[in-house]
């Protein structure tokens, strides 16, 4: 199989303020794998994940030089809206909005145009099942979505980027306060997510970056320190510090 | 009971003490107007034009002139205020001009009315030409009211957690979509709290209608915004100074119905936020 990248930065630096926050990233993410990004806190893996679909300039303070190619176009020339429908991103806590379950999934395809009761509930279903949620909520879709579970928000919010379908999904430490049943619903979500999505995973969960990703990338200080098949990346690590980190000794 | 206990309790009762005498004033007021105007207020005082000197009949014009008046400001004064605050939150950059916008609100609010009253009569009364009128006074009425929703739709725009709006930008809706579906619905309790404040006060000023909409006596209702109206507040200020051997009741009872009007306006938007703060999730 011939591997596309979907994603390619070139030279990318990222900064907030005065503090460069990434450093001459060079990478690609290729069609249709799962990408994991493990490092310790402050290495640059939300910001790289913002950067991705443009999140960060919701700060005033941010500036980026060196460029992101999607799809082989250039982010410069990609609108933010048509930009962030393509790359949805999961938050590391479950951010859903206060109204109905249904309401949240069918916010993203109101934005963008689609109001046809039929068309509607059908995409919510379908982005409910692609979520691994449907069976437990499809009896109260009319219910807050504030009353789920920690767990079934999450796959809530993944639901509802999946409505707006994106190529790609950014996942930013989405499991980190889940426990470990809910976590796994939204690992076994993932594989089956894979046939059709690009996934990005950041995570400070170096198990749940061997079990999930197929390739990883470690980062620390906002460099990139290696980039490997997973299950090289974490058995023989060709830097010191990769291996320092995955076993544990640091971060 | 030991020492820090005792203390606990002296400082506690102070503050109660303390709260109490807050609600005196206000108490004892309602009392007083209640006590001095039972015997005037009536069907007839409501729904009649004064007769005789404004001596006896009601104040019926009066009562519709104030209304039109809190009407006509928050037409005015809502939009451009709501529209003014959603800018200056979601939109405007930090720089210069926006700071010296803010600045500009700030001071609005700290403006003596009797000024609001004179610039409405130099700028919309004379320069405009609209005349002593609904619409000067009305106009006049909501530059003063602007500060106050403004701050008040602000505070309610920025109460609104980011996430929401991080939410709907991160689903590709644009920045207004973000504004109009996941940021103004909820803001709609504060806005309205603020609006309805600053309308009852508008509703009890006099310095500011006095040159710009205010009739002496003019008992029949208005028929197009360049009319002249009665207003309560003024009326008020007439029967009480202006005119010879009024009798005290009159002016009480005016008092009850201007005092019942603000009150009825507070207790809708109390109402209101109670009904949305019960849709609240968050």
């Amino acid at each position: 199989m011939v591997k596309e990248a979907i994603i390619r930065t070139v030279n990318l630096n990222c900064y907030f303020g005065s503090l460069q926050v990434l450093k001459n990233l060079n990478l690609e993410i290729y069609r249709n794998e799962i990408f994991g990004i493990i490092g310790p806190a402050n290495s640059g893996k939300t910001t790289f994940l913002r950067a991705l679909n443009r999140l960060n300039y919701l700060s005033t303070s941010y500036l980026q030089s060196g460029e992101i190619f999607f799809a082989n176009r250039n982010l410069e020339g990609i609108s933010d809206n048509i930009l962030r429908k393509k790359i949805g991103i999961i938050f590391a806590l479950p951010q859903v909005l206060p109204v109905s379950i249904y309401n949240n999934i069918a916010y993203g395809p109101k934005v963008h145009g689609i109001t046809a009761r039929d068309t509607v509930n059908q995409i919510v279903e379908d982005a409910l099942k692609k979520a691994y949620l449907w069976d437990e909520v499809k009896d109260r879709l009319g219910e807050p979505a504030v009353k789920l579970s920690g767990g079934q928000q999450q796959r809530l919010c993944i639901a509802r980027t999946l409505a707006v379908e994106p190529d790609v999904i950014l996942y930013d430490e989405h499991c980190s306060g889940l426990d470990p049943i809910s976590t796994a619903k939204i690992e076994d979500a993932m594989q089956q997510l894979k046939e059709n999505y690009t996934q990005i995973l950041v995570t400070n969960n170096t198990k749940q970056a061997a079990r999930v990703s197929e390739r990883c990338a470690f980062f620390l200080m906002g460099e990139l320190i290696e980039i490997d098949k997973t299950a090289a990346l974490f058995t023989e690590p060709k830097d010191k510090r990769t291996d320092d980190y995955i076993t544990g000794r640091f971060g | 009971m030991n020492a820090a206990k005792i203390r606990q309790k002296i400082a506690f009762s102070i503050l109660g003490l303390v709260t109490l005498f807050v609600v005196i004033p206000i108490l004892m007021i309602i009392f007083y107007i209640i006590k001095n105007s039972i015997g005037t207020i009536g069907w007839e005082f409501i729904t009649q034009a004064p007769r005789n000197g404004m001596k006896e009949g009601g104040i019926f014009p009066a009562i519709i002139g104030t209304i039109v008046l809190v009407v006509g400001t928050m037409l005015f004064s809502l939009p451009l205020s709501v529209l003014s605050a959603i800018y200056l939150v979601e939109y405007a950059r930090d720089n210069f001009f926006t700071r010296l916008i803010k600045l500009s609100v700030v001071n609005l609010s700290g403006i003596p009315s009797i000024v609001y009253g004179l610039f409405g009569f130099t700028l919309f009364v004379l320069l405009l030409k609209l005349g002593t009128s609904i619409l000067a006074g009305s106009l006049t009425l909501a530059i003063m009211s602007l500060p106050v929703i403004i701050t008040a739709t602000k505070e309610a725009l920025e109460s609104v957690p980011a996430s929401f709006r991080e939410i709907s930008l991160s689903l590709g809706a644009t920045k207004w979509q973000t504004v109009r579906y996941c940021v103004l619905p909820y803001a709609i309790p504060g806005i309205l709290t603020g609006t309805v404040l600053s309308l009852s006060r508008a509703a009890g000023e006099t310095a500011p209608i006095l040159f710009t909409v205010a009739a002496f006596y003019l008992p029949r209702l208005p028929r197009t915004v360049f009319d002249q109206v009665m207003a309560l507040p003024y009326h008020l200020y007439v029967i009480s100074t202006q005119v010879p051997n009024m009798p005290i009741e009159l002016s009480f009872a005016t008092c009850f119905v201007l005092i019942s009007l603000v009150f009825l306006m507070n207790l809708v938007s109390i109402i209101l936020r109670a009904r949305f703060r019960k849709r609240k999730l968050w």
